[in-house]
């Protein structure tokens, strides 16, 4: 059985007085990739950000590897091993390369491993290497995400949220970015992927969710996303996910996380068990 | 060329300080995101403890150090950021300056009431004794002071470029002040680092204030802010610097000291030149610096690519009164005059006379900081200079050309507009953090310059502005200023209330809310910029004039600085945003002041450090705690009215059968539900305005 990395139950979270998630359930198993797909404002970001611990949640529950995690700080977090490459510019643009590299693995490495961490990220992006001096602000786009990777390739994280990879990058780049993913993904990280581009993360993904509103309108397997996202965007509205004809079975229970078929009994995951193979208890 | 030499380098111990100032504002301002006006109050924290374990209780000079600048210094920063920073993390850059202006009043004003409000004249010193001269340099004489100053100096410098460029402390740092987010995301505890570097900062402040003590010929508890005219020169220097580069800061801070010390030798001494140039020369710098480094410009802009994230600023409280208030509010306010015009009149007793009227002068000062600070947003620390403007102006016109004071008082008003039209030409192009600072730089130059001639603040015996006369109508008498003051309040009131109903405050309110997006919609934010600036200025020096007036001899002193300061903080205390704020504002500082001299000296600042406290809440209520409190009540007054109203409703319908009244009651509650959540839902309703500058309100 694979036992799920990371639940969600019943997150709500908000801006202010602007309430951006409405009760938000899903289930990641350990291994998977997941790919968190809607339209503009539909609350992925908000979503990944209160994996996190960037924004607060003001209801519901977050539970990593078995740890209730919901409103630690984001620093614990990330040091359980759940790494976050935030949209837009995702590096400290006033540091060098290498002293963002050095940043990163200092703390998810040690301080003895970060020579060897350095070679396998230099080794999986090249171009890096040769602007390990340079400021990371005056990278490219593509570049900047490629830094993001590489802290991510060289150490791999139990977790794995990527926000907008391909936002503002051109094809060529993206396509690049995306081997990135799949050699991280390798490496036995489990990766949550939220993604405008929706051929582009399907391709990676063998589970989606599909977010309008705020709320789940949709999830299930991979496979069966693309059409149940042309039913719920198509109309402009959200569709209680019940009620949609010719969709895949699993996503009959709004509330059920959807399964890849391997996938063993859904609920009640032993949280036991799954403590005790974290690297760092919580 | 060697006696070129031989005066500048007397310069450099000199310029150090000014280093040491500008690499601690650096330092703060890129670890915290604060400009740090307090720096100046915190260094001089840790100087008069020092002297006061030294020299007073006769500490080893090693453990008054220990406890003054390594333990005192760093938990004073540690809890300036637990109690300070923390709330006002995500603030605007605005909102952070008024906090540590408030505490750049707070500090100081605390300590003659812990300590005692006794003066110091024997100045200790540290390390090396600077009455020994220890060496020469060609024919320059180097005493102790100067070698321990530039000694420190440097080993500081040093010391921060080695921490920040090679050790992870200072990577992390680096990290931390770039993005918390983001650093947080790699799993480093920013909380803790922004304490450290806070901590380090104080430790700093500490640091120079000691190395500073031999240059001050006393530590005078009733003036404590000797340090913030020093501080001038340190922010030349740090703007100099980009505000980023610590090399630059100290190149910049003893370039500044070796030029003003050759300037003093070169300049004929006693010249006008040597009289009005030197002490102006950091304020002629930093306008220089800021109009010439473009880089400065987007100070206030923050980098961090997550800031999406923090919730958005808390919306502003707007009072909305059930439209049953209006009525009985109005004629409460016209009570309330009447009340007011008929008591200072009869049976208020004259010395309670006085104050009352200062309190309406105030006011009409506070009203123009209610103009530049509440509609444009901007903070403008120049206000006491512009009221002296128009004060001297009205006194010179009545002593040599025999004007009527209130002809003066125009004139006066017109010239301090005229003034704040080429201050804000000269900084037109910069906004928020420089304006402020530039604006800070202009009161220190007409507090030490400007005011010190003769022609002008009458020099040291002051300049008497003799009381108005109309016809046969005097106003010697306080209660008949009472009134005069009264009427030129309220003509004040309406010329407020008309801008910021007319054109130029929409714009600004439109300014206030998105510069980008007014600019879009062909707003020139350069002439609505430049219109507020001089109206605040002409309405400052109006209200200077009247000041002048009731108070009749005047000087210098009685337009420094520090009240530039004050004022404005009273002001945002009260409430910036409304003329009401203004007029609270004034009577209330008049008042306390009046009730203060009941009170031992020793509390005296008490005053001071309440509104200072209050300046706290702006980054939580940038509307001012009145105006807070009233919204507040207002709606609960409005639940209130609701309530009343149902209850009624229910009472006439009790009569009826019992079936019909259940429905009826459920009507009843239905149809009161929606009017009683608009109060009630008040505070969580305004959000969608406030960030789009919605917010305005007459």
């Amino acid at each position: 059985m694979s036992p799920m990395l990371l639940e969600a139950e019943g997150l709500c979270a908000s801006y202010g007085s602007y309430r951006a998630l409405f009760g938000v359930s899903l289930a990641l198993p350990e291994g998977s990739v997941m790919a968190l797909l809607g339209s503009n404002g539909a609350g992925k970001s908000t979503l990944a950000r209160v994996f996190t611990g960037l924004v607060a949640s003001t209801g519901g529950t977050v539970r990593f590897a078995g740890c209730d995690i919901t409103n630690l700080p984001a620093w614990r977090i990330a040091r359980m091993g759940l790494v976050h490459v935030p949209e837009g510019r995702g590096v400290f643009g006033s540091l060098s390369v290498e002293e963002n590299l050095v940043l990163s693995f200092r703390r998810r490495a040690g301080r003895s491993e970060v020579s060897t961490a350095l070679e396998r990220a230099y080794g999986a992006f090249p171009v890096l290497a040769e602007r390990r001096r340079q400021q990371a602000a005056t990278l490219s786009g593509g570049q900047q995400r490629m830094l993001s990777l590489a802290k991510v390739l060289a150490v791999p994280p139990r977790l794995l949220v990527v926000d907008e990879l391909s936002l503002g990058l051109a094809p060529v780049i993206v396509d690049a970015v995306y081997d990135g993913l799949v050699a991280i993904r390798s490496n036995g990280t489990t990766l949550l992927v939220v993604e405008q581009q929706v051929d582009r993360a399907l391709a990676l993904a063998d589970l989606a969710v599909v977010l309008a509103k705020g709320a789940v309108a949709w999830q299930g397997p991979a496979a069966g996303a693309a059409t149940a996202m042309e039913g719920i965007l198509g109309t402009g509205s959200v569709v209680d996910a019940g009620s949609r004809p010719g969709q895949p079975d699993s996503a009959g229970q709004p509330d059920r996380p959807g399964r890849p078929d391997s996938a063993g009994q859904p609920d009640s995951v032993g949280t036991g068990e799954g403590a005790g193979e974290m690297g760092r208890s919580c | 060329m060697s006696s070129l030499l031989d005066y500048a380098i007397p310069g450099v111990p000199y310029g150090c300080e000014f280093a040491l100032l500008a690499v601690g504002l650096v330092l703060t301002f890129r670890a915290t995101g604060v400009f740090n006006l307090a720096f100046g109050a915190q260094a001089f924290v840790s100087a008069f403890v020092f002297d006061l374990l030294d020299e007073y209780a006769h500490w080893p000079q090693w453990a008054a150090f220990a406890v003054a600048v390594l333990v005192l210094a760093p938990g004073l920063g540690l809890a300036l950021d637990h109690f300070l920073c923390r709330p006002i993390r995500t603030a605007s850059t605005t909102a952070k300056v008024v906090s540590s202006l408030g505490l750049l009043i707070a500090i100081p004003q605390s300590i003659p009431i812990i300590f005692g409000g006794r003066t110091r004249h024997r100045i200790g010193y540290l390390w090396l004794n600077p009455n020994i001269v220890y060496f020469h340099i060609g024919s320059t004489p180097v005493n102790g002071a100067d070698i321990s100053t530039t000694v420190v100096t440097l080993g500081v410098v040093l010391g921060l470029m080695a921490m920040f460029r090679w050790t992870s402390a200072g990577l992390t740092m680096r990290a931390v002040v770039e993005s918390r987010r983001l650093a947080s995301l790699e799993g480093v505890n920013a909380g803790r680092v922004a304490a450290g570097a806070w901590a380090l900062s104080s430790l700093l402040a500490g640091l120079a204030g000691v190395m500073l003590l031999p240059q001050s010929n006393s530590i005078d508890p009733t003036n404590p802010l000797e340090f913030t005219t020093l501080l001038v020169a340190g922010i030349t220097a740090a703007a100099m610097a980009g505000m980023s580069s610590l090399p630059v800061a100290l190149v910049g801070g003893i370039g500044l000291g070796v030029l003003e010390n050759l300037l003093v030798k070169f300049l004929p001494p006693g010249g006008v030149l040597a009289q009005g140039l030197l002490p102006s020369l950091p304020f002629i710098v930093l306008v220089g610096v800021l109009l010439a480094n473009p880089r400065l410009r987007h100070l206030d802009q923050s980098s961090d690519p997550l800031a999406s994230v923090d919730p958005p600023p808390p919306p502003r409280a707007i009072a909305i009164r059930d439209k049953r208030l209006e009525l009985p509010m109005k004629w409460g306010f016209r009570l309330l005059v009447i009340a007011f015009v008929v008591s200072c009149l009869t049976w208020v007793p004259g010395n309670w006379v006085f104050p009352l009227g200062q309190g309406l002068v105030f006011s009409v000062i506070f009203l123009s900081i209610t103009l530049i600070t509440g509609m444009s947003g901007q903070l403008s620390l120049c206000q006491a200079s512009f009221a002296g403007i128009g004060a001297f102006t009205a006194g010179q016109l009545a002593l040599h050309m025999g004007l009527p004071v209130l002809l003066g008082a125009v004139v006066g008003a017109v010239l301090a507009a005229v003034v704040g039209v080429v201050l804000a030409l000269l900084v037109i192009r910069v906004s928020g953090l420089l304006l402020t600072l530039v604006t800070l730089a202009f009161a220190l130059f007409a507090d030490n310059v400007l005011f010190q001639f003769s022609w002008t603040g009458g020099g040291v015996a002051g300049l008497v502005v003799p009381r108005p006369a109309m016809g046969s109508v005097n106003f010697n008498n306080d209660r008949a200023f009472v009134m005069l003051a009264l009427v030129v309040l309220a003509l004040c009131m309406g010329v407020v209330v008309l801008i910021q109903r007319g054109t130029v405050g929409r714009y600004l309110a439109a300014m206030r809310g998105s510069p980008t997006a007014a600019a879009s919609l062909g707003i020139n934010l350069s002439w609505s910029k430049v219109t507020v600036f001089a109206l605040s200025a002409g309405m400052a020096g109006l209200g200077g004039a009247l000041y002048g007036s009731i108070e009749g001899p005047i000087s210098s002193t009685d337009f420094n600085y520090v009240l530039s300061l004050v004022w404005v903080v009273v002001v945002i205390t009260t409430g910036a945003q409304t003329v009401e704020g203004a007029v609270q504002a004034g009577m209330a500082f008049a008042v306390f002041a009046q009730v203060l001299t009941y009170l031992p000296q020793r509390v005296a600042g008490i005053e001071f450090i309440m509104f200072a406290v209050g300046a706290l809440t702006y980054a939580a209520h940038p509307e001012g705690i009145v105006e807070y409190q009233r919204s507040i009540w207002m709606a609960r007054v409005g639940r209130w009215l609701e309530a009343w109203d149902e209850r009624r409703s229910r009472m006439a319908r009790s009569g009826m059968p019992p079936g019909s009244a259940a429905t009826g009651a459920v009507a009843g509650g239905v149809g009161g539900a929606p009017g009683s959540a608009v109060p009630g839902a008040l505070p969580a309703s305004a959000p969608g305005s406030a960030p789009a500058g919605g917010a305005y309100h007459a």
